[in-house]
């Protein structure tokens, strides 16, 4: 019992990480109507940048909230210079346009700091709290409490800001939009700055477990993307609810399945996306589905 | 005079291409050679991928796992069941290998099977569209290494199979890796000659009518189920003789031989090269060869791209095509050779014009 | 000067041509009808004012040359366009909807000002406030639609096709409410309709498109009364 609740704990840790990350997909596919193929990779960089912050000797949380401001920055600037040229073109331009930066970041990241792999510092001690005889990790915890937090300030953001709210109309109705004033290319750019936000703050979750490197937050993107398409593509309570209990279901899956083992943990989550995509594609919470005929 | 210039001007390229193809081995040492051998089989792979992707519109960044397929299939059967026994795998006895093949034979076959798995894989592919099936594909192409290494009794798991040099046939006096070189490239020739064929006949034109518009394809009688599960399977059996080309080529095969940054470059080569046209894949092959951002030799053992500055130049090429050349190489030199086509007809109707004479107004 | 002014405006969609040169004027406090069959060019006329197709041509808003503008500037100049279809932002509230008529025109300001003064003329909406957009029934989308273009108090009103699947009471209940508004506010209205009937009851004036160039046009009275006019090109 005591081992089930550790695993549980750890799962909704690591599916904290894909539900950052997966909010980050949703957000830019309700604003923009795509899927970023590099939001791992954007991810990763930011991460890498946290830890050239960090190196330099500025101390944890100053480093955290600058590099949440620069890429929040470096997300806006790849929408305007890069999705907003291609927007109106068939899916696919937009797909390979991902794709094509996806390589090229993952290429700049070795490039610049080099595919060794480094550690990364955590704010978290590497401690556990014993509860019973459940031991529980503090690292755990903190991830799930950043990221719980937030989710909560981005859907304060949403529900509470003008701002927000013309954001939502935005991702509602483009055309609509316009009509009433509003620069809705602007709109886009802070979509894809906020989804920047996510994944770094996702990254340098990660970070201290996975270790970094410049593959990093590729396999966690897949853990990602099957987590946003099982709450629903256009759902961030969705990506949220599919990723927590994605993490936990693996975890389990993988400690008490032997089949399942340490190796098939990602196909399992494979699985789940193919099922999902060819059973319910629009989810568990989601409306659209994603698919353009 | 114009309208046989442009075939006239395909017809040399095409037979100055073979001709370098042949000659070429002559003025290379084997390193160079192995790099068009690759770039033969990249070719292949490429070309059933555009025809997927291509001419019938189904996003797939999955080929380099068919490739997986076709590579394993063919290293199986290469080493036949006593083969596999030094290796202490034990496959189900169900599977039908034999005691050995030449790797020659071993082409065909893991085609076809590959081409099986692929119409398998388009079945449920045709209720998934643009992205859904981008990311459905891309599934499968992150799960292969991990099922490669879960099923280690079929495929040798992670320390992979290792297998001998194919000796040089009908005692020609050439090298094996020059030998490899023209069954890669004849193997090519084949595959292009078939791919010529059928898009310029009735599946081309189905396939791409169902690419720009399915209702109005379905209204005209054609099915999608058909034709769309026939892409998947051609594109796939492309993959397995590609696949199976490289392994024969290496003589090696593990689960991180086919990784999920080749379906991913293969894609973005394609686009390079140029989709829904044949001239271009030629050089969506000759980039991903020798932009090193992929490098088969030495083998690859970690799963990723190769993290150097050529992985920058390959995703920001790609970008700049998409903005700038939509039609990639293909388009660039359709665009060049209708340029001199008009050129050219302008300076034949020039001469045949009869000059104006001093009594016209 | 007239506050919108068209002159030889053509306008495409891609390759096909959809006005060939249509002009027209509308003076503050006026209520305008644009009028004629399915296809005429009524809809792509409003659509080339907001700059939402290809437009050559000249035209001007409050005098000055606003040709080619994105829809976005158009709106903040205090041009107000109720799309066919509504434009709704059917996941936003009623009230959600009503603050982004103002939010890029004049914010919190223009909505103290006048959302008590328009609601007036839709006492019903106040107790929906809450209410999903999507969920409201159609003659409900198109007040709210109406209120959402008027909270900020717009220099000019477009409506395109208000009547359209909505029942007839519900068509009558909104063109009294626009000619209200005209009357008491002030408000000046470009209104495109295929009912002709009731938009020569509410407007002053109309101009007949026919496949991209105004065809006839007048006083209300005179179409009314001009019986060729009426069999030839309103269909009544």
């Amino acid at each position: 019992m005591a081992d089930f609740l550790q695993q549980v704990v750890s799962g909704l840790a690591s599916g904290a990480i894909f539900a950052s990350l997966a909010l980050a997909l949703v957000l830019i596919y309700r604003a923009t109507d795509v899927v970023n193929f590099a939001q791992g990779e954007m991810a990763t960089f930011s991460t890498y940048i946290a830890w050239s912050l960090m190196n330099h000797g500025i101390s944890y949380w100053p480093a955290f909230v600058l590099t949440l401001v620069l890429s929040f920055l470096g997300g806006a600037a790849i929408e305007r210079t890069l999705i907003r040229p291609v927007e109106h073109r068939p899916e696919i331009a937009i797909v390979i346009v991902t794709i094509g930066l996806l390589i090229a970041l993952n290429g700049l990241t070795g490039w610049i700091w080099g595919a060794e792999v480094k550690a990364f510092d955590s704010p978290f001690p590497n401690d556990t709290w014993e509860i019973g005889n459940v031991a529980i990790s503090q690292q755990d915890v903190g991830t799930l409490v950043v990221t719980l937090l937030t989710v909560a300030a981005l859907w304060a953001f949403f529900r509470f800001t003008t701002l927000g709210l013309v954001m939502r109309a935005v991702a509602n109705d483009q055309a609509a939009s316009r009509l009433v004033g509003v620069r809705v290319g602007w709109m886009l750019a802070l979509g894809w700055g906020l989804a920047a936000v996510l994944g770094a703050i996702a990254g340098m979750m990660a970070a201290p477990v996975l270790f970094l490197d410049p593959t990093m937050m590729l396999v966690v993107l897949i853990y990602a993307f099957a987590a946003a398409v099982l709450g629903g593509i256009d759902s961030p309570i969705g990506a949220v609810v599919g990723g927590l209990t994605l993490g936990v279901i693996i975890n389990l899956l993988g400690a008490y399945v032997d089949f399942v083992g340490s190796e098939l943990r990602l196909p399992t989550a494979l699985v789940v996306l193919l099922a999902v995509l060819l059973i319910r594609p629009q989810g568990l919470f989601g409306h659209a589905v994603v698919r353009r005929v | 005079m114009a309208r046989w210039l442009p075939i006239a001007i395909k017809a040399v390229i095409l037979a100055g291409s073979v001709v370098l193809i042949a000659v070429l081995p002559r003025y290379m040492g084997e390193f160079r050679l192995s790099q068009f051998t690759f770039v033969a089989l990249y070719f292949i792979a490429l070309l059933g991928l555009n025809i997927l992707t291509g001419y019938n519109g189904q996003i797939s960044l999955a080929q380099g796992a068919f490739m997986g397929i076709g590579g394993y299939v063919s290293a199986l059967l290469i080493l036949g069941r006593p083969g596999l026994e030094l290796y202490q795998l034990d496959p189900p006895g169900w599977l039908p290998l034999g005691d050995g093949m030449t790797p020659v034979f071993t082409i065909p076959i893991a085609g076809l099977v590959t081409g099986v798995i692929g119409v398998l894989f388009g079945i449920p592919a045709l209720r998934l569209a643009g992205v859904s099936l981008a990311l459905a594909t891309f599934a499968m192409a992150v799960s292969m290494p991990t099922l490669a290494k879960r099923f280690e009794s079929v495929t040798g798991g992670g320390g992979g199979i290792g297998l001998t040099l194919p000796e040089t046939p009908f005692g020609w006096d050439i090298s094996t890796r020059h030998w490899l070189y023209y069954e890669a490239w004849v193997t090519a020739g084949i595959m292009f000659l078939l791919a010529w064929l059928m898009v310029r006949g009735r599946l081309g034109r189905a396939w791409r009518s169902l690419r720009d518009g399915e209702v109005a394809a379905i209204s005209s009688g054609v099915s999608p189920a058909l034709y769309k599960t026939l892409a998947f399977g051609v594109s796939s059996f492309y993959a397995g003789v590609a696949g199976a080309l490289l392994v024969i080529e290496v003589s090696f095969i593990n689960p991180d031989t086919f990784p999920v940054s080749l379906s991913i470059l293969l894609l973005a080569s394609a686009v390079i090269g140029g989709l829904g046209s044949l001239g271009g894949v030629i050089f969506g092959a000759l980039i991903l060869e020798f932009l090193p951002v992929y490098s088969q030799d030495p083998p690859l053992i970690s799963a990723d791209f190769s993290t150097q500055a050529p992985s920058v130049v390959f995703g920001a090429l790609l970008i700049a095509i998409v903005f700038v050349l939509p039609g990639g190489f293909a388009g660039l030199f359709r665009r060049l050779g209708l340029t001199i086509t008009k050129l050219a007809s302008r300076a034949g109707q020039a001469r045949t014009r009869p000059a104006p004479s001093p009594s016209d107004s | 000067m007239p506050l919108l002014e068209l002159r030889d405006v053509r306008a495409r969609y891609g390759p096909i041509t959809a006005l060939h040169g249509v002009s027209l004027t509308v003076d503050e406090g006026e209520v305008v009808a644009l009028l004629g069959a399915n296809g005429a060019g009524k809809t792509t006329t409003l659509r080339a004012v907001c700059g939402m197709v290809r437009t050559a041509g000249q035209i001007s808003f409050g005098g000055r040359s606003i040709t080619g503008r994105s829809p976005e500037n158009v709106a903040r100049l205090g041009v107000a366009h109720v799309p066919e279809g509504r434009g709704l932002f059917t996941e936003l509230t009623v009230w959600e909807n009503i603050r982004m008529g103002a939010v890029m025109r004049g914010g919190q300001k223009a909505l103290r000002e006048n959302t008590e003064r328009i609601l007036s003329y839709f006492p019903w909406m106040q107790q929906r406030r809450d209410q999903h957009a999507g969920t409201l029934s159609g003659g409900e989308q198109q007040m709210l639609a109406l209120v959402r273009a008027l909270v900020s108090n717009p220099k000019l009103l477009l409506l395109d096709e208000p009547s359209l699947g909505l029942a007839p009471t519900i068509t009558r209940e909104l063109f009294a409410i626009v000619k209200r508004l005209n009357e008491e506010e002030g408000l000046t209205v470009l209104v495109v309709e295929q009912n002709a009937a009731i938009a020569l009851e509410t407007a002053q004036r109309a101009y007949v498109l026919e496949v991209g160039k105004v065809a006839v046009a007048g006083d209300s009275d005179e179409l009314k009364r001009h019986e060729g006019v009426r069999k030839s090109y309103l269909g009544y």
